[in-house]
């Protein structure tokens, strides 16, 4: 049985590497994506690889359970078009729904849930209403939850639609307005790129931050394999079809204050995916990455999480990078007695 | 982290890897298995995890908690006393979450004359009995939990897991099959007592071979024995409810589930006895369906 996740990793780099694999080690790998919600883009990489029956067939299993994915987020994504019709203003798809819409590599088998957009702070009022209007309702009616979300957070409080029962996160930036960095809002809305249906998806640097601040930020790296997937394959195509890309990151990383997260998830992409990144703007590797790594593949090859402490670790990592000192205690203290979770 | 156990087993279509941090619930499959064949090349399509839920709960009032790769949030623990049902348990919900190669109806099936008889209903209906006792009266047992339906030619898959029988059943099939094929009595389960019985010796033999499915039928066990026509909407809509993946097989789900509807004749049966329920399923069988 495999101790870390590894060999998902290794399979997804290389897929030609899982010609030696045993059988245990197969059970091991698709326990392991499955877990990683990685499944479906493994598939894909494996499509033309020589593979064994039944591992074939559950990779066929994958692909068809993601193409259904894929089609139901294209219509999550139109049916918030047509809820808001009459809003002047961009609406920004984010994250799998983004990647599946513009039809990027990134969309290839990921696995889409909640349906994210973004729109201007000011208009959150006009775009609650009008999603109210046609059928979506709060899941959380808790008020310090509520309030919390809209004093503190990038998004609304998730709403989920009465119907499709599907959720739907209104954004008005790209990470907690507690967190340490702040990035520029208006200037993604600014820069983002309109697509055929009228929807707009976020322009090329700018999604890859999203991406990225998405992985580190906001967040104990949970899924991170995933983030980090997305990021290399983001990074693959904008890279390889414009020049000017590299220079426009470092530029857009800084405007977002982001620099360092986005020379981190180079390196990490880098060392897990050998995504080609261009090392002047990646730098060199820092002695943190090792803990990155070892985190991001904290899983074993029953699928289990591994390493509590290191995720641990992160965990409280993320919810100080989320908040200042006195604000964590005091949310801590108020979800402690109510015995919940906290938002995200 | 923990070690765990694990075992290798097909059923049917499926393979599986059952991974436990106890030996009991395996030792307990493995006894009950052991006329299954293993996967072939030791290729498993799912893991099932059992695990304790807090480290502490491996010794202390051990309690099973269902993972692995597929999983539901909410999955209340079980005792050990019950690892083998929740072993059974989490092979279910590995096939409802995740299996996609075949239309999935919560419904028992059994064969005769190369032809299945698939009976689907709400717990209590007697699905499962009918199939068991049906087993030990002449017809080929293929399952009594899922019938798994061919998205191509339509054909039913036999899947013939451990039957699961539960409080009044298990007395009246004790009384019919050989002791030796029986699980620990569990009382006290959260679907009240339950039993398990290993299918028949032929059922497991012949677990590869399909059958065209050739009777549906809605059995209610507790009222006066009759026979009843249905709509095919009614049909239609009832044998979605039944189904766990119908939604999740999108548009080739769609067109097996109107094929079936439109080519095998279907009836609901009331019945208060399996002598009853017998004669009416051999008079429907004898008139050619």
């Amino acid at each position: 049985m495999m101790h870390d996740a590894r060999l998902l990793a290794d399979a997804l780099r290389d897929p030609a590497s899982t010609g030696a694999l045993s059988s245990s080690e197969w059970t091991d790998l698709v326990s392991i994506a499955r877990a990683e919600s990685l499944i479906g883009s493994l598939a894909h990489r494996l499509a033309d690889i020589g593979l064994p029956d039944r591992v074939r067939a559950i990779m066929q299993d994958a692909i068809e359970a993601h193409d259904l994915a894929r089609r139901q987020a294209l219509w999550e994504a139109d049916c918030a078009r047509r809820a808001l019709a009459d809003y002047r203003g961009k609406i920004v798809l984010m994250k799998g729904t983004a990647y599946v819409t513009a039809d990027l590599a990134a969309g290839t088998g990921r696995s889409i849930g909640d349906l994210d957009i973004m729109v201007a702070r000011d208009d959150l009022p006009v775009v609650e209403s009008a999603l109210l209007d046609a059928g979506w309702e709060w899941v959380k009616p808790d008020p310090y939850d509520d309030r919390y979300y809209r004093d503190h957070m990038h998004e609304l409080p998730p709403l989920i639609h009465r119907e499709r029962d599907r959720m739907i996160d209104v954004h008005h930036t790209i990470l907690p307005l507690t967190a340490r960095p702040a990035p520029n809002a208006q200037a993604i809305m600014d820069r983002a790129v309109m697509l055929d249906n009228g929807l707009h998806v976020m322009a090329p640097a700018d999604m890859l931050l999203h991406s990225i601040a998405h992985l580190f930020a906001d967040g104990d790296l949970a899924g991170g394999l995933r983030n980090l997937w997305d990021i290399n394959l983001l990074v693959r195509q904008f890279a390889g079809a414009d020049k000017q890309f590299w220079p426009e990151l470092d530029i857009r990383a800084k405007t977002h204050g982001l620099a360092s997260e986005m020379r981190r998830a180079l390196r990490l992409a880098a060392r897990l995916y050998d995504t080609p990144v261009s090392g002047a703007i990646a730098g060199s590797s820092e002695i943190a990455d090792y803990l990155y790594v070892r985190r991001l593949l904290a899983r074993d090859g029953y699928g289990r999480e591994t390493r509590k402490l290191t995720r641990f670790g992160f965990y409280v990592r993320s919810h100080w990078l989320r908040m200042p000192p006195l604000m964590l205690a005091r949310h801590l203290w108020t979800k402690w007695r109510k015995g919940g979770k906290s938002p995200s | 982290m923990q070690t765990m156990h694990q075992i290798l087993l097909k059923i049917g279509p499926a393979a599986f890897r059952i991974a436990s941090a106890w030996r009991q619930p395996l030792e307990q499959l493995e006894a009950l298995y052991r006329d299954y064949p293993a996967p072939p090349d030791d290729l498993v399509d799912f893991t099932v995890r059992l695990e304790p839920g807090k480290p502490w709960r491996r010794h202390i009032r051990p309690s099973v908690h269902i993972g692995g790769d597929f999983w539901l949030p909410d999955a209340a623990p079980l005792p050990l006393s019950q690892g083998l049902l929740a072993g059974e348990m989490g092979m279910n919900l590995q096939m409802a979450l995740g299996w996609r190669r075949h239309l999935l109806l919560h419904a028992s099936s059994v064969e005769k004359d190369g032809q299945a008889l698939v009976m689907t209903g709400l717990s209590g209906s007697g699905k499962s009995t009918l199939s068991a006792m049906l087993a030990q009266r002449g017809w080929r047992f293929m399952g009594d939990e899922f019938a798994l339906m061919s998205l191509e030619s339509g054909e039913i898959v036999p899947f013939p897991r451990l039957i699961s029988l539960k409080n009044r059943a298990i007395r009246a099939m004790e009384e019919v099959a050989p002791a030796d094929r029986f699980g620990p009595a569990m009382t006290g389960t959260p679907k009240g007592d339950i039993r398990h019985l290993v299918p028949p010796r032929t059922a497991i033999d012949r677990m590869g071979e399909p059958a065209r499915p050739a009777l549906l039928l809605f059995p209610r066990f507790g009222h006066v024995p009759a026979l009843r026509d249905m709509g095919q909407s009614e049909i239609f809509v009832r044998l979605t409810q039944a189904s766990t993946n119908y939604v999740a097989l999108g548009e080739a789900g769609f067109r097996a589930l109107t094929r079936f509807v439109d080519q095998v004749p279907a009836r609901a049966m009331d019945y208060q006895s399996i002598d009853q329920a017998e004669e009416l399923i051999e008079r429907l069988w004898s008139k050619g369906r």
